[in-house]
């Protein structure tokens, strides 16, 4: 079979649209080289067979058809009946009395009939299908006497590897192959590249932790001490009152903020720092005007939890405060929570990354160029700063980076210059400024990730496929 | 939309201002885009561009707008602390003086000509409702309709802002020639208080005036301010005409309209500090429709032991600061002239005295929000222009720690996800039900924190477990191939009376294991593997070993005790058929928690 120069396989019925990939295997380069071609043929269909045999329906009817004439109920019930009687009519072979005797009878109404339908047929099975007329091709077609085969053929030629001994190709390497040798005078089966390979089984990080690490690893790289964040509840004086929000700032409204029932109240705090606090709220003081108002004890035992790390900030440079100053640079990322109204981008619970620099002389230029390298390091390089109110720095400023995707303009993060009136009452000296800012690990992970609903990527309801395909997280790539 | 950010967004008030009104005040056209950046600069947001047509399509749909105004509104978002900026007029005046176009106006009390200033005298009964007030007076104003409404909403800006909720302060703005003073403030039992209310056609008293607004949209919610007081605060005038009923309702006689020359403005208050603040915005403010602009008419209080205040205050303080220090601190080295002229800008007239070291600095009553010199240094940064100051990074040198808690985590994670787990990241707070009748235990058995103000169950309690959020997990991922298998490295909180606030986070190590087999060896050997990263062996002496216990959570002789480092640490176990079908589980499931803080 494969002897000849060129071999016609004929794949009968292999309809324009099969994959071809299916045959493939078969025709393998090395031994053989296919070319598909592709040709039309007009066949019978198994009506049209009939009447080759047996004549066309309408000239059936004529035939069955006697001198008297035939009953029309009769003539129908013949196979041809339905289907010839109209063709015959509209041929004008026989003719319809409706007003004879027991009712409609059918008459020939010619002496002989030319059965062009049947010598048409006769024709296309001889194979001589392109000697007919298109429209009566298309005729024969729409009766469904006729169709046409579209067949695919392959034409085979001898291939570089060409040989006509049969041998078993083995589908992969073995060890015994391998001691005796006999891999040498194997043929081995051709592999699939276009498949998919077997994914190892693996664990995998949660996606938000990546990028964690990855946030970690840049505050490291900058020289940042980690804080301990390990302390969700807090009191009110560490989460509002030593940052010198006043006591009726609208975030310590029970509408934003979680209070504990159990433990209600914390017990224990520096009593004379507290008393600092306590005066700069209510009278000033450090060339501060204060807030001037009723500032309470009990509204400062209030336990929470914590609405920002600030408060683990405030811990931290109070007691940075109560030794000898040395610089320092400090971060954080860890959970906060808001009593808030929940939606796509919003949860109760998220992490705020926070940095913070305390140093003698620090300026708004510096808070800017330090904002500048870490973001950079997140791959962002265009930075836009606006003045901003937070209670507790100023100056403020929110941080903008031009986003490409939405044409604009869009916030990244919060910082500022902590005010004299939170860091000179934990002792801190004068001449020091404590720069900082802040920004929450979600937005970006979900920038990162493309992932629109919090709530896929944060808690129970995680979509693990996605964990499962995740990829790296480099935030400068 | 909110900003997830540090500093929690405080709530920007945002003002709505007519454009065409708004460029008319600014004597200049801008495209938005011109305006955005004007804004941005000046620390304000041009937050969104509509109409009222637009709001109400949105809100309504697009039925309900037909017929209302399609003016173009700039929202403008306000700093929280910038209270002279929350109508139209503050915010041209505080723009046009930023742009050099106009000075900054001087604001001037002034005594009646004819010596009868407007008196309010307090009674002794409000000092237990509500103790403050104080009272000014706008003489000869003209009001159009664009003035009368941008001078409605300012109030009602102030009430939501710095009033915080009319809690703090409450506004009430008169006809003044419909009554006549001395006016008296004091309390009175709510029955014996009897008024007709702001737009009401009839007469209440005030225990029906409470019921008539439990159903107000706006009203409610300032009903339990004075509510549960035995004494109500109300002002009359010498004819016994009820002025208002603070904090909730105005009375109707006194009622301000297009028409109305001259204004009487009360504020009581809780805070006699905020309602000075307040009363100084609004006069400040609208007295530049008075026909001497800029001048407001004195009110005198008098409280019942006799010690009297003129109000309002308008005081100018001045403050000296160096501008070396205003220059040290944003990074960038001007003249005192320089600066002093930036300050100006900001509506803080300044200049340079002696020999050049010191600026004074005027601080005007519209500027509450300067309390501290850093207050004068961020605005001459804003005015210097945030964007052009020159950025550098500190010399500060340090060397990096991690926290070795979260340094250990770090390294469980890695190893973890290396044994094939994959790591999951729930919620810290959740239900009573989660950590107690799902585990089988009774929440008094645990020492769980408990949240008093949650909006939902979901927010009952801190978690003391990591197990919940993890097989709540994997009822959520019911689809995905078995087996699962989860970890998770995070803290769990528990009341400790030893800690200052009462309770402790502790760094808890949790995996479990589900298939349609329970998988305790899988559990126990994945114990055994994080042993073997801790280096700890199996050893009763100095190692660690399991001890056969019992636990609610788990199917009874399926779980262990883990003791390692000499104390018990956590346990495993399979877990009891309950467990997993009131966490809508159908197969078998193991797990296992460890308190990771003893290996550090």
């Amino acid at each position: 079979m494969l002897g000849a120069h060129a071999v016609l396989l004929e794949c009968s019925h292999l309809w324009a649209g099969e994959h071809q990939a299916e045959v493939s295997p078969v025709c393998s380069p090395q031994v053989i080289e296919a070319e598909q071609r592709s040709s039309k043929r007009w066949e019978l269909t198994p009506e049209g067979k009939e009447i080759v045999q047996e004549g066309s329906h309408e000239a059936r009817v004529f035939d069955s058809i006697p001198a008297e004439g035939l009953p029309q109920s009769e003539l129908m019930k013949l196979p041809s009946g339905k289907v010839g009687f109209s063709k015959a009519m509209s041929n004008k072979w026989v003719r319809l009395d409706k007003n004879a005797d027991g009712g409609p009878r059918v008459f020939r109404a010619v002496e002989s009939v030319q059965d062009s339908v049947r010598e048409k047929l006769q024709l296309v099975q001889q194979g001589e299908a392109e000697s007919l007329e298109e429209k009566d091709r298309n005729e024969l077609k729409k009766r469904k006497l006729l169709m046409e085969v579209i067949i695919k053929t392959y034409w085979i030629r001898k291939g570089s590897a060409f040989s006509t001994t049969v041998t078993k190709q083995e589908t992969d390497l073995t060890p015994e192959m391998l001691a005796s040798g006999s891999w040498r005078d194997l043929k081995f089966k051709a592999y699939n590249f276009e498949a998919l390979g077997i994914m190892p089984e693996s664990g995998h990080l949660h996606p938000l932790l990546k990028v964690r690490t990855q946030f970690r690893q840049i505050f490291l790289e900058m020289g940042f001490t980690e804080m301990p964040t390990n302390n969700f509840i807090e009191s009110s004086f560490w989460n509002f009152d030593a940052l010198f929000q006043p006591q009726q700032h609208p975030a310590r409204d029970q509408h934003d903020t979680f209070f504990l029932q159990d433990p209600a109240e914390a017990t224990d705090f520096p009593m004379d720092y507290l008393k600092r606090v306590k005066k700069i709220h209510s009278q000033g003081g450090y060339g501060s005007q204060g807030y001037k108002y009723d500032w309470k004890l009990e509204e400062a035992r209030k336990n929470i939890l914590r609405t920002h790390t600030t408060a683990v900030s405030a811990r931290m440079l109070y007691r940075l405060a109560q030794q000898k100053f040395t610089p320092a640079k400090y971060f954080s990322i860890d959970r906060v929570f808001r009593n808030e109204t929940l939606d796509a981008t919003h949860l109760a619970e998220f992490h705020q990354i926070e940095g913070v620099v305390a140093d003698y002389g620090l300026t708004l230029g510096d808070l800017m160029g330090t904002l500048r390298e870490f973001f950079t390091k997140l791959g962002i390089s265009q930075l836009r700063f606006k003045p901003a109110y937070n209670p507790y720095t100023e100056p403020s400023m929110e941080v903008f980076s031009y986003h490409r995707g939405l044409q604009k303009w869009v916030e990244v993060g919060n910082s500022g210059i902590f005010r004299p009136e939170m860091l000179l009452p934990m002792g801190l000296p004068e001449g020091v400024s404590v720069i900082a800012w802040g920004l929450s690990l979600e937005r970006p992970t979900m920038i990162k990730y493309g992932i629109n609903n919090i709530r896929e990527l944060v808690g129970h309801k995680v979509n693990l496929q996605m964990v499962y395909d995740g990829p790296l997280c480099r935030l400068d790539s | 939309m909110r900003n997830v950010t540090v500093a929690r967004a405080c709530d920007m008030p945002t003002v709505s201002v007519k454009r065409e009104l708004l460029f008319q005040a600014l004597g200049r056209r801008y495209t938005d885009e011109e305006f955005d950046e004007l804004c941005f600069q000046f620390g304000l947001e041009l937050d969104e561009i509509t109409s009222e047509k637009d709001i109400i399509s949105k809100e309504q749909g697009g039925g309900k707008a037909e017929g209302a105004s399609d003016i173009i509104l700039y929202k403008i978002d306000v700093p929280a602390n910038r209270y002279d900026l929350l109508c139209l007029e503050g915010l041209v005046r505080g723009l046009q003086v930023f742009k050099e176009r106009i000075k900054a106006p001087r604001y001037k009390r002034i005594m009646p000509a004819n010596g009868g200033v407007q008196r309010l005298i307090i009674t002794e009964e409000t000092a237990q409702v509500r103790p403050h007030a104080v009272a000014a007076v706008l003489r000869n104003i003209t009001f159009s309709k664009d003035r009368y409404d941008s001078f409605i909403d300012l109030q009602e800006k102030l009430h939501q802002n710095i009033c915080r909720k009319r809690a703090l302060v409450a506004i009430g703005t008169h006809d003044l020639d419909t009554i006549s003073g001395p006016f008296t403030y004091t309390a009175r039992p709510p029955s014996e208080i009897r008024f007709k209310p702001l737009n009401q056609s009839k007469e209440y008293t005030a225990s029906e005036i409470m019921d008539l607004y439990r159903t107000d949209s706006q009203l409610k919610h300032y009903l339990h301010i004075i509510e549960n007081k035995p004494l109500y605060p109300v002002i009359y005038d010498s004819n016994g005409v009820v002025l208002s009923m603070p904090p909730i309702i105005n009375g109707n006689h006194t009622k301000i309209t297009l028409n109305t020359r001259n204004v009487f403005v009360e504020c009581t208050a809780t805070d006699i500090t905020k309602a000075k603040i307040v009363l100084d915005i609004l006069v400040t403010m609208f007295s530049e429709y008075c026909e001497k602009q800029f001048t407001v008419e004195a009110a005198e209080v008098t409280y019942h032991n006799g010690r009297t205040c003129i109000y309002p205050e308008l005081a100018y303080r001045r403050e000296k600061v160096k501008p070396d220090l205003i220059n040290k601190k944003i990074g960038i080295s001007e003249k005192p002239s320089s600066l002093a002229k930036l300050l100006t800008r900001m509506c803080l007239k300044s200049h340079v005295t002696g020999s050049g070291n010191n600026i004074e600095i005027e601080i005007p009553p519209t500027r509450a929000d300067i309390i501290h010199a850093c207050d004068i240094i961020e605005d001459a940064a804003i005015a210097y222009g945030y964007n052009n100051i020159q950025m550098t990074i500190p010399k500060t040198y340090t060397i990096a720690n991690q926290f070795p808690l979260n340094k250990l985590t770090e390294l469980l994670r890695q190893d973890l996800a290396a044994a094939g787990f994959t790591e999951a990241l729930t919620f810290a707070l959740c239900s009573q039900e989660d950590i107690a009748d799902k585990l089988g235990v009774d929440i008094s058995s645990t020492k769980a924190v408990h949240i008093a103000n949650p909006k939902t169950a979901e927010f009952q309690v801190a978690r003391t477990s990591l197990l919940p959020g993890l097989l709540k997990t994997i009822a959520a991922n019911r689809k995905m191939p078995l087996p699962l298998k989860l970890f998770e490295i995070s803290d769990i909180v528990i009341k400790d009376s030893t800690k200052d606030v009462g309770a402790r986070n502790q760094r808890n190590l949790c995996a479990i294991y589900y298939n349609k087999n329970p998988g305790f060896e899988v559990i126990h050997g994945l114990l055994d593997r994080v042993m073997q990263l801790l280096a700890v062996p199996p050893s009763k002496a100095s190692g660690y070993l399991i001890r056969a216990a019992e636990d609610s959570a788990f199917f009874p002789g399926r779980c262990a005790e883990i003791f390692a480092k000499g104390q018990s640490i956590g346990k495993l176990g399979v877990f009891h058929p309950d467990v997993i079908t009131k966490f809508e589980l159908t197969m078998p499931c193991s797990a296992l928690e460890i308190n990771i803080e003893p290996f550090l």
